[in-house]
């Protein structure tokens, strides 16, 4: 293809995207094909030509995909075009774009195909917050990711093959360890539940007709409930151990967190995956900060997993992870590695505490809705005769007074040289190192309470992560200074003069 | 805690909304109230003799609360609700048992919305709110005069527009 006179060529997704869309429907359509081969439905013609019929469709659905989809790199833009009856025209300004994540997963990566997914700020020009290339060669993604990050390089394949990478981390299989601990277990081992449950349900057995099983739910029955309890729970835990460590492996597989050296200073880069390969690529002047986040049972494990804030991540749970769990002084070093700061003026710094009146809010906001639970628990169990409810549930109370007291100890806020650090939470602590210069507003919110107890909410305002960091419970006058330190020039105009 | 309680060292901002705004919150309020007052009443009367004892006291109850929250709390929020526009900054403080104080700086507003309800329509008022690239970042004044609304809406997007850079 020759360039044309305004601007890039078009360029067409990979050839052998022919093969790989009929192939990877095929692949969601197998469990249909097993199912009706297995039970021996309908007659020849419904198990013959329906789905010859659907191949036939799938085939060539495919190539009017590939015949239909074109993108092009211009100066400044990105321009996607797709669909056949009902055609889509996608534009994003390169200014915009914020990641460059490449995904492959089996079938791709069997073809040597990639998926680059983009993504940019939603803006108010009505662009969309992002476009997919589904897909390209692999070579061609590579090329790509650098191009779209790297604004200053050139479209030509000339450049050199490999630009300065420095490694900041990679992958320790003694970090397996953290797997059972991080919420995934749970949804690890209902993946695997949910799989056997499938399986048995898609082949049509009923799992009581397997030799062994009923007689082992016989012996169950029959033997007293504590051990059946105790004997289901242990199952349950070995199937969550198990089925976290193979998300876990799944996931980080050849995980490695590198830093390449682009015209606008550099881009991290996180891959890692088995059987779906990842790459997640974050322009670092689109880094707003980072945070350490420590679920209460890796907290217990002394873990924790750092997480990438910047503009234009997704935010799902997987949304900007810049390491698998992780020992917590990893975990702190890793983001200190990635905003180019020491640990210590980053997500390690020492923080200030909140007033005692912040340890009496949490108190009284744990405290209250546990004494209305056990209020209930008692009252319920005089109207249904279960007297060793309201009893029971007295065990809330230290359990919330435990809560409320480890939030309190958590809170904590400081000021670094270019960063703003805020920790708080208990089942779930984080600890956020958000620039400075990300900071794009103040939302400071006062209940009648917190009135009276002298304590503001005050909120970083940022375009990165979840948009606020809330700076929970501090002392008015220094939740407003600490603001006004953060961004001078923002908030002194709005300072009471008495307080200047 | 010392009396007096230490307020939030942030002087208000300079500009009330609209006197029409306390009009405004008592229609809104009053809208509210009848709506789940008047299904109750209307239940009680259909079932005149054979209904519960309860539904009638509920009925009153709700009323009162409402009507008291209608004469009551729509003054309170005029006083509360201010804001300010600098060369700078976008200033607002609202709410009334949660205040909410919120400051945007121009430079990194993106867009500048200015909607009309219903109710504010027929009140000639409007509110403009005001967006940043955060996702919680939005402020909103409502309850501004129509004309003051369309002049703040104006001078906003020239500014913003005067300023370079996608505001991230």
């Amino acid at each position: 293809m020759t360039a044309e006179p305004d601007g890039a060529p078009w360029r067409r997704l990979d050839t052998r995207m022919i093969a790989v869309t009929p192939l990877s429907g095929a692949l969601r359509l197998l469990p249909v094909a097993v199912l009706l081969l297995v039970t021996r439905q309908g007659d020849v013609v419904g198990r013959l030509w329906v789905p010859l019929g659907i191949a036939l469709a799938l085939v060539i659905a495919g190539v009017v995909r590939w015949r239909t989809t074109q993108y092009r790199i211009t100066a400044d833009r990105v321009e996607l075009h797709t669909g056949w009856l009902r055609r889509q025209r996608r534009s994003v300004p390169r200014d915009r774009i914020r990641t460059v994540d490449l995904t492959s997963r089996l079938v791709h990566r069997v073809f040597g195909l990639s998926v680059v997914q983009v993504g940019a700020a939603s803006g108010s020009s009505g662009d969309g917050a992002g476009l997919a290339l589904d897909a390209v060669s692999k070579t061609e993604a590579d090329r790509l990711r650098r191009e779209l990050l790297d604004r200053s390089a050139a479209i030509t394949p000339e450049r050199p093959a490999r630009a300065p990478v420095d490694e900041l981390a990679r992958l320790r299989w003694s970090w397996l360890r953290f797997a059972p601990l991080t919420f995934s277990a749970i949804a690890g081992s209902g993946a695997v539940f949910a799989a056997a449950f499938n399986l048995f349900d898609d082949l049509g057995v009923d799992p009581r007709d397997v030799p062994g099983v009923d007689d082992a739910a016989h012996c169950l029955t029959a033997a007293p409930i504590w051990l059946g309890v105790l004997v289901v729970s242990g199952v349950l835990v070995v199937v969550a151990v198990i089925g976290s460590l193979l998300l876990f492996a799944e996931r980080w597989y050849a995980y490695r967190l590198t830093r390449e050296a682009t015209a606008e200073g550099g881009a991290l880069r996180v891959r890692r995956g088995l059987l779906t390969r990842r790459s997640l690529s974050v322009s670092e002047r689109r880094l707003r900060g980072a945070e350490v986040v420590e679920p209460i049972l890796l907290r217990a494990g002394r873990g924790a997993q750092t997480r990438a804030l910047a503009t234009g991540l997704s935010r799902d749970a997987q949304g900007g992870a810049l390491q698998p769990p992780a020992p917590r002084a990893e975990a702190h070093r890793v983001a200190a590695v990635a905003l180019r700061e020491h640990p210590g003026l980053a997500t390690r710094a020492p923080l200030r505490r909140h007033p005692r009146a912040a340890l009496r809010r949490r108190l009284t906001r744990a405290l209250l809705p546990a004494a209305a639970l056990v209020s209930i628990a008692f009252a319920v169990g005089v109207a249904v005769p279960m007297p060793w409810l309201g009893p029971a549930s007295l065990v809330l109370l230290p359990a919330a007074m435990a809560l409320a007291i480890d939030r309190y100890r958590n809170l904590g806020h400081q000021l670094t040289a270019r960063h703003l650090v805020m920790r708080q939470g208990s089942v779930q602590r984080r600890t956020v190192a958000l620039q400075r210069a990300g900071v794009i507003g103040w939302t400071f919110r006062q209940s009648v309470f917190q009135r009276r107890a002298g304590l503001v909410e005050v909120e970083a305002v940022t375009a990165a992560g979840a948009g606020g960091y809330p700076v929970l419970d501090v002392a008015a006058a220094d939740g407003v200074a600490f603001a006004d330190a953060t961004t001078p020039d923002l908030l002194a105009p709005f300072r009471a003069r008495s307080a200047r | 805690m010392s009396a007096p309680p230490p307020a939030l060292p942030l002087r208000p901002p300079a500009h009330q909304v609209s006197p029409r705004a306390v009009v405004w919150w008592r229609l809104r309020a009053l809208l509210i109230v009848l709506a789940v007052v008047a299904p109750q009443a209307v239940a009680a009367l259909l079932l005149s003799g054979t209904a519960p004892g309860w539904l009638m006291a509920t009925a009153a109850l709700t009323a009162v609360a409402g009507l008291a929250y209608v004469i009551v709390v729509p003054p309170l929020l005029f006083r509360i609700h201010r804001w300010e526009v600098t060369a700078e900054a976008v200033y607002t403080l609202s709410g009334w048992l949660v205040r909410e104080w919120r400051i945007a700086p121009i430079s990194r507003v993106q867009t500048v919305d200015t909607e009309h309800g219903p109710l504010q329509q027929l009140l000639k008022l409007a509110s403009v709110t005001v967006t940043t690239a955060s996702a919680r970042g939005p402020v909103t004044i409502r309850g501004l005069d129509e004309g003051a609304a369309a002049e703040l809406a104006r001078q906003l997007t020239e500014t913003t527009q005067a300023t370079p850079g996608d505001a991230t």
